[in-house]
């Protein structure tokens, strides 16, 4: 369905090559984006009517409910876009509630100005994010923004999920014994962008590891995995995933550096631009909190890149610091960044 | 990973820690000069595997914190200015001026960039030629000869729009100051590898002679900084002090020949004040007469402002390997890196933020004296 219109943007460059003031303003030419350029791509019953909001059948279980939104520069980058970060952002949010994602709103902000292929390809692009997501884009928004006040598009999504496990997954179902599995090698999604913005060069291409958590997610709980947390690394990477979740279930952890899989190429990167790989963003990642006598069901559930990192210690009458066994068997902790990541002078 | 791994080998690792026990028969104290190595040293718990004998003290080689107060408030000046972009390296972003950090101008409206090189900051004056484009010029000799580049550039081109606010420091004359001091305790050194690539080493020869002190000139992975421990601690045991190059896959003993020529072009010698320490002769690099229309603190009149540090602030002293970041009694309360009381609790290459990253579980638990001795710069 996507792909005969992805050959060519429905709006003629020739009429209306940018966005412009009126494509906000909620008359003919608003209308004319929304079933030219969005009804198109994310075609579905409930978003059909184009009513003020979606009307939806009911559930069998618990809904989980999430919204982000997302602001990145540059709107491409190597692996994906600020659409497909955008669909599979709430997507994964849901997931680590152990939820099966089904429906997101997506609202635009638009920059006057912006390519009308631009945002044609970020809608193309957050179209195949929800199809490998299996979720349905159900009712959304545009505005326009004067130019010179955004960065050509802003997106929130909101999405629903049904939880279809009995399980309460959470740092408060955290446990002493606990393993943590990582489902991949950490890093690629946040050099991918800082090269892309900064206009780096690096021998070997990285691209981001964007990518939708539900179907793991769901594996491991078809699998019979009693999973305790679920949380994606996103930005602050490895480090604030789990300092934040060791502070919530107020427990310490204990990380082998060594077992958590980074690239090459990534570590690379990070050694040359002073940073910690470890903290460094990530889009298609997630550590899971497991029984320790199930590791090696999650592990193979999760295929061939899931990593046992680490578990979860005694509490003990220390602050719950995530501690790390360096490479050299010696110990330190994480903490988390201050904030954003900043490459150093020498 | 090819030139990582081999450095960070666990088995080297201890090989080179039981050597260094076998070879100690006394207490000794060692200063790494740099604060790239003082992160590793304190990430990789290498002080840790050393015997209980070796005590590291963390040097001043760390830009960021030693860069004058009075600067960061002519940058913060400058780049406030409506008709300025002003470009920095990243780490320099977030070091308190006596108000405010060059974060707060951005937020504020100013046009602060982070750039990875002088040179881009050239490229920036060169596409906005009705903007002053200014790029703070900070850092030892390892940063300076691309400052001295993008200036040399800017001279042959004529780019008017372009200056440096200059606070460049030398590595010799902080270890002078700190040997000839009444406080001292060093005595031997790990000089900087990366300094002494541009450099070489033949500034320390010298001091070595005058101060018997060995100094080893010494690379930043774990492997590098237990080799650099060991051949210090050999010349401690046998009473030798000579400058050796532990870092050779990088150090030449006459440095990087153009490199230097470039920087005596375009830079003088100059007295300089050390955030902290207090002002040093002959310990700074500023622009030379030649190049003196680059200079941003003249161009903007922001020479004269002076400024006064915070009396809590213990920095110098840890600056100067006299205490040791643990020993701060604001450290972890009064001071984190969110809301530090002096640069060392900033820098990626800061002392304190080091001990606040990797070691706090450590610092907390212990019992620290109830005054500090403040140092006020």
């Amino acid at each position: 369905m996507i792909d005969e219109f992805a050959l060519q943007c429905p709006i003629p460059l020739d009429d209306n090559p940018t966005v412009q003031m009126g494509h906000g303003g909620g008359g003919r030419m608003t209308r004319e984006l929304i079933e030219r350029v969005f009804v198109p791509v994310f075609a579905n019953e409930a978003l059909a009517p184009l009513h003020d909001g979606a009307i939806l059948p009911p559930a069998r279980g618990r809904l989980a409910f999430t919204t982000d939104t997302f602001v990145v520069r540059p709107l491409f980058f190597r692996g994906g876009d600020v659409g497909t970060l955008a669909v599979n952002g709430t997507v994964n949010d849901l997931a680590m509630c152990g939820a099966r994602p089904l429906y997101l709103s997506a609202g635009f902000i638009l920059e006057e100005g912006l390519p009308i292929k631009d945002l044609w390809r970020v809608v193309l692009s957050m179209g195949a994010a929800a199809k490998a997501a299996g979720v349905r884009v159900v009712t959304g928004d545009t505005k326009v923004v004067d130019r010179g006040h955004g960065d050509g598009i802003y997106i929130n999504t909101a999405g629903v999920g049904v939880i279809e496990t009995d399980l309460t997954i959470g740092p408060g179902s955290i446990r002493p014994g606990d393993a943590i599995v990582l489902n991949g090698d950490i890093g690629r999604h946040g050099i991918a962008v800082m090269a892309e913005r900064e206009g780096l060069q690096f021998e070997s291409e990285i691209s981001s590891d964007c990518a939708p958590l539900a179907g793991p997610v769901q594996d491991l709980l078809r699998a019979g995995v009693e999973v305790h947390c679920l949380r994606d690394l996103t930005r602050g990477g490895l480090t604030s995933a789990l300092v934040e979740l060791g502070e919530s279930a107020a427990l310490p952890f204990r990380i082998r550096e060594d077992a958590v899989p980074v690239r090459d190429e990534v570590r690379g990167a990070c050694e040359i631009l002073g940073l910690e790989p470890f903290s460094v963003a990530n889009e298609g990642r997630f550590v899971a909190f497991v029984p320790s006598g199930q590791v090696e069901l999650a592990r193979a559930t999760l295929g061939g890149e899931g990593a046992v990192i680490g578990s979860v210690e005694p509490r003990g009458t220390d602050p719950p610091f995530v501690r790390v066994e360096t490479p050299l068997g010696t110990t330190r902790i994480l903490d988390l960044p201050s904030g954003e990541q900043l490459p150093r002078i020498c | 990973m090819k030139y990582l791994d081999e450095y960070r080998d666990a088995a080297t690792a201890r090989k080179l820690a039981t050597a260094i026990a076998h070879a100690t028969t006394r207490p000794w104290t060692i200063m790494e000069v740099c604060g790239g190595q003082t992160h590793a040293i304190v990430r990789f718990g290498i002080d840790t595997l050393l015997p209980p004998e070796i005590t590291l003290l963390h040097g001043p080689g760390c830009p960021v914190c030693v860069t004058p107060l009075e600067v960061l408030d002519q940058a913060v000046a400058i780049a406030s200015r409506p008709d300025v972009i002003f470009c920095s390296f990243g780490d320099m972003l977030r070091v308190p001026g006596s108000e405010h950090d060059l974060f707060q101008v951005k937020s504020n409206g100013g046009d602060v960039r982070i750039v990875y090189s002088p040179i881009d900051a050239l490229q920036i004056a060169r596409e906005n030629p009705r903007k002053e484009v200014v790029f703070l010029a900070v850092g030892f000799e390892t940063t300076a000869p691309a400052n001295a580049m993008a200036v040399h550039r800017a001279k042959e081109e004529g780019i008017p729009n372009f200056s440096v606010l200059v606070s460049h420091v030398l590595v010799p004359p902080a270890m002078e100051a700190i040997l000839s001091s009444r406080k001292n305790r060093v005595q031997g050194f790990l000089a900087a590898g990366h300094v002494c690539t541009v450099m070489g080493y033949t500034e320390y020869e010298p001091l070595a002679r005058k101060y018997r002190v060995p100094i080893v000139v010494t690379g930043f992975e774990p492997l590098d900084i237990l080799q650099g421990v060991h051949m210090c601690v050999l010349q401690l045991e046998e009473g030798r002090a000579e400058v050796e190059n532990q870092y050779a896959r990088s150090v030449r003993r006459e440095g990087n020949v153009p490199a230097r020529a470039l920087l005596s072009e375009v830079f003088t010698v100059v007295p300089r004040k050390w955030r902290g320490i207090g002002e040093i002769p002959e310990s700074g690099l500023g622009l030379a007469p030649a190049y003196a229309a680059f200079d941003a603190a003249r161009r903007f009149r922001v020479e004269d402002h002076t400024a006064q540090e915070n009396p809590e602030c213990i920095s110098g002293l840890v600056l100067q390997g006299v205490r040791k970041p643990q020993e701060c009694p604001a450290f972890g309360t009064k001071c984190t890196p969110l809301h530090p009381l002096g640069a060392t609790m900033v820098s990626a290459e800061g002392a304190c933020a080091a001990y606040y990253k990797y070691r706090r579980h450590e610092v907390m638990a212990t019992p620290r004296s109830a005054s500090a001795e403040g140092s006020g710069g």
